[in-house]
């Protein structure tokens, strides 16, 4: 059972905060600006590298010199919005989508260009996990990950519900047209879309790159689980993007756990197809996922 | 001078022409009602103030001021509000929260606007906190209205207000159309409930096919013995 936690479940919440903090800008540029951002990986990787500058720079800790990544990662994104995706506003969505397909594999070559390929770590040497009740074992970065996870949770929360551009934001997403109609500036409402998911997904990468390490594939691997999030939760729905992040990270780490006999019941390599599986599902029966999204 | 005018009007959607030289004006403090059968271009008429369609000839003013082809974000900031037929309100949104996006581009403080519109409105004051999905057909139309009154608008321009609704309904659309022109909002309305919406006109404009074809007063469109056979479903009003 301890390990059970220990192993499994805790881990699961982890990876699943770093899948709901990506799938939120990925539910939001869908509902908003109304196509599948296949760049959404890359901006995370552009923040993860960012981040690694400025800690190499700085040696501050990681999330110290988080928020300054996040708004360079940001600024990188407006710049991406104003020159590529601008331009295709009034055309067919699957412009735009192949589009941001083009800018996905022209992020990571810059990035690959710049900070080369080969695998770095953000935070140097092996935390010792902190140890409660004898055996609960959690280590240090992983309850930092799920607390900031949360915190950015509340302010996304607070944001979409209190603020009028927030509330602008969901109101497009309801209908851009009728946000046209009704005065609203629907350009401005796109780029907090951008500053939003753009900080997020830093945040989510920095916190892989804590959890794991950082490497020029790492945007592209988290863009499957982020995309089935997103659709389990319902797109347009930021609350089940968060559900559906978290059901798929613990489903995929309790995908191998021994349930039947003493094999892992599933391969350990075979975890990330769990995150197709579960979006394929999804598409099948139940397209506006869990949380009545939209489907376009 | 006419709060709204437009003269000679051409225009449609890419090659389609649909309006082929319609004139029309709203003084202040008027309800004018666009009547006439199926794609006669009423709709279209509303929607060329709009900015809603690609003009080649003709003039549309607010105040006097030329707004011909003016995109419809640069309308709104002008004092046009306009409520589509479908699709009006945001329905994820309280209805609160629709009122607020109404007022998107005021910069001063909404909220005494909104209190004015709760005691013109009060069933929208009692669902406030309530997403606008969830509420009746009439009561959708009365948010998608206040919302569009949010701006205190020069005038309010309404698309089929009463489509699809019951005759329960019906009644009570008109009368808040009432309501909200005697707060001094001059109105601006296509109806296919021809004769009721007469009823509560100051004027009216009869389109057939994209021209003017018949215009008066309420009552003597009503009382037209050949507009009442042809547009009002036969015989004289009622």
């Amino acid at each position: 059972m301890i390990e059970f936690l220990n192993f499994y479940l805790i881990p699961g919440l982890v990876l699943g905060s770093i899948y709901a903090l990506g799938a939120i800008g990925i539910t939001l540029t869908f509902s908003i600006l109304r196509f599948a951002n296949f760049a959404h990986g890359e901006t995370m990787l552009l923040g993860v590298y960012i981040t690694w500058s400025l800690v190499q720079f700085s040696g501050l800790h990681p999330l110290v010199v988080l928020p300054v990544a996040a708004m360079l990662t940001v600024l990188a994104v407006l710049v991406i919005d104003r020159a590529f995706y601008k331009p295709f506003r009034t055309s067919p969505t699957i412009m735009v989508v192949i589009a941001s397909f083009g800018m996905m594999l022209m992020v990571r070559s810059v990035v690959q260009f710049f900070w080369g390929v080969q695998l770095k770590g953000m935070t140097p040497g092996i935390q010792r996990p902190m140890v409660f009740f004898d055996s609960l074992r959690i280590s240090p970065k992983h309850v930092t990950i799920i607390g900031a996870t949360l915190v950015l949770m509340l302010a996304v929360h607070y944001l979409l519900s209190r603020t009028k551009i927030g509330k602008a934001m969901r109101a497009m997403s309801d209908s851009p047209e009728l946000a046209k109609l009704t005065g609203i500036d629907t350009e401005k409402v796109i780029r907090m879309t951008w500053i939003v998911g753009g900080a997020l997904a830093t945040a989510a990468g920095v916190f892989l790159a804590i959890d794991t390490h950082i490497d020029t594939n790492m945007g592209f691997k988290m863009l499957l689980p982020m995309f089935a999030a997103a659709i389990l939760g319902g797109i347009g729905r930021p609350f089940g993007a968060v559900a559906g992040g978290l059901i798929i990270g613990v489903v995929e780490e309790i995908s191998s756990y021994p349930w039947i006999g003493t094999e892992p019941l599933l391969n350990p390599g075979y975890k990330a197809g769990v995150a197709f599986a579960i979006m394929i599902a999804m598409l099948l029966w139940r397209p506006s996922g869990l949380f009545k999204g939209k489907v376009f | 001078m006419s709060v709204l005018e437009l003269d000679a009007v051409v225009g449609g959607y890419g090659d389609t022409q649909i309006l082929h030289g319609v004139s029309m004006k709203v003084d202040p403090g008027e309800i004018v009602v666009i009547i006439g059968p199926n794609g006669a271009g009423k709709s279209t008429a509303m929607k060329a103030v709009f900015g809603l369609l690609n003009l080649s000839d003709g003039k549309v003013s607010l105040d006097g001021e030329d707004i011909t082809n003016m995109p419809p974000e640069q309308v709104v900031r002008h004092g046009v509000c306009y409520v589509p037929q479908t699709s009006n309100i945001f329905p994820s949104l309280t209805v609160e929260e629709n009122l607020e996006m109404g007022a998107f581009v005021r910069e001063d403080d909404f909220r005494p606007r909104l209190l004015e519109l709760y005691e013109v409105f009060p069933p929208l004051a009692e669902k406030r906190k309530q997403a606008a999905g969830t509420l009746s057909g009439g009561q959708r139309q009365m948010v998608a209205m206040a919302k569009a009154m949010m701006l205190e608008p020069k005038i309010l321009l309404l698309d089929e207000p009463t489509a699809g609704l019951s005759p329960k309904y019906r009644g009570e659309i008109f009368s808040i159309v009432k309501t909200v022109n005697a707060t001094g909002t001059p109105i601006l309305m296509v109806e296919q409930n021809a004769k009721q919406a007469l009823k509560i006109a100051n004027r009216g404009y009869v389109l057939v096919d994209g021209k003017n074809k018949y215009q008066g007063s309420g009552q003597d469109l009503l009382d037209d013995p050949e507009v009442a056979e042809m547009f009002l479903g036969g015989g004289a009003a009622a």
